[in-house]
């Protein structure tokens, strides 16, 4: 079993909206839809769509690379991460900041 | 039909976000074969292809499509057929001989959507491994991972795919098979073109942002191989969107996918035979959940928003 570790989703100003426990192994996303919520949009879950862009409050993690045309290297300086790019080394906390609809490109 | 023009989907470009992780994807668990590294690409073909690259992908910091070509009958087509797109008011540009590895000139042009599209002649027979003397029915590399038998065509996602329509049936001589319709009746909000007697060469979603892949498409032999691709798919924690499942537009059985760059692609068998003369098959807005998944009878959210 995998080293694990308590992810926190809160919604825009702060409300937590989901708990829940991340494999070392498995990004924010994935971990989120193992326990079957969908608080965060799912899309492509390999950093190209952007659709699951969230902030990245507090935390280790490591990260895989995401695309540029969603997060920008000042979105990247300013928090901003696709959760399906982020591998918990902590606990952790995400803002949601986004529905797809939002997505412009 | 005796297919002239413009024959078939030749070649697509993509971008990866990381081209080691994508080649071991596509060569092991997709099941192409890698015939070529040049640079920052990497060429492959389906084992029952006979040119020498279909699809082909380049390492970037964004995912998404770079251009999709269709090869024509022979050179007098491809400078007849670049006269026709001229006159037709789009601009083109030559590509040199070799820019692709063992493709020949290309000619590129824009089209209203934003995609990049490329017409050429001549890509270097290497054949499925076969003779082409008493061959064969296939070989070791048709059951190496998911293992399609060609790249078969690309949904893309851009605007004004009315304009699309209007060029690939008037100027390249497509015809429509199957059309999606918006709630007013009369606006197509996706469009499937053919210029064989597939029931698909390449489709059009319409959507805000311009020049995004919606998804590329391999085909497979059986119902039963598509099962095998889902249960490829997940021993190999592949990314499903959605499937197996059966489409409403054009019949094809089918799954979404991702590679790891969260480029979408679909392995598909069936859909049916069409030909010009036959009258499109229309869906209304009201039946667009079962007109793209067929046993779900509803849209999922990632259908409209999730591309690259």
């Amino acid at each position: 079993m995998t080293t694990s570790h308590a992810v926190t989703i809160t919604g825009p100003t702060g409300e937590v909206v989901h708990e829940f426990r991340c494999a070392e192994d498995q990004s924010v996303l994935v971990g989120m839809e193992r326990v079957g919520r969908d608080v965060i949009q799912v899309g492509c879950r390999g950093g190209g769509c952007g659709v699951c862009k969230v902030e990245l409050v507090s935390g280790d993690v490591a990260k895989r690379r995401m695309s540029r045309a969603h997060v920008t290297e000042s979105d990247e300086a300013a928090g901003l991460v696709l959760a399906c790019r982020i591998f918990p080394r902590g606990d952790v906390a995400v803002r949601l900041v986004h529905r797809a609809a939002d997505v412009a490109a | 039909m005796a297919l002239t023009g413009v024959l078939r989907p030749g070649h697509m470009q993509i971008r990866v976000l990381d081209i080691e992780e994508s080649i071991e994807f596509y060569t092991n668990v997709l099941g192409l074969i890698q015939t070529g590294r040049q640079g920052d690409r990497a060429y492959f073909k389906a084992w029952d292809e006979r040119d020498h690259n279909s699809f082909i992908i380049r390492e970037a910091d964004s995912a998404g499509t770079d251009f999709f070509g269709f090869k024509v009958l022979d050179n007098d087509t491809l400078n007849r057929l670049e006269s026709d797109l001229r006159a037709y008011g789009v601009t083109t540009e030559r590509i040199k001989a070799g820019d692709l590895l063992e493709t020949g000139e290309r000619v590129r042009f824009e089209i209203a959507s934003g995609h990049q599209i490329e017409l050429y002649a001549d890509k270097k027979d290497v054949g499925n491994g076969q003779a082409y003397v008493n061959p064969a029915p296939w070989t070791p590399a048709a059951d190496h991972g998911i293992a399609p038998s060609r790249m078969d065509h690309s949904l893309l996602y851009g605007p004004d795919i009315e304009k699309v329509k209007d060029l690939f049936v008037n100027v390249l001589g497509f015809f429509l098979v199957e059309h999606i319709l918006l709630p007013d009746g009369e606006t197509d909000l996706a469009i499937w073109l053919s210029c064989s007697n597939k029931a698909h060469d390449i489709a059009f979603v319409r959507n805000e942002a311009p020049g995004k892949l919606h998804h590329t498409a391999f085909l497979l032999d059986s119902w039963e191989r598509v099962l095998r691709a889902a249960d490829i798919m997940s021993m190999n924690k592949v990314s499903i969107d959605m499937g197996p499942t059966r489409h409403g537009v054009t019949r094809g059985t089918t799954i979404y996918a991702f590679d790891p760059s969260g480029n979408r692609f679909e392995t598909f068998c069936g859909g049916y035979q069409a030909y010009p003369d036959w009258e499109p098959i229309t869906w209304t807005f009201d039946e667009v959940g079962p007109a793209v998944f067929y046993h779900d009878r509803k849209l999922n959210p990632a259908f409209l928003d999730v591309y690259t």
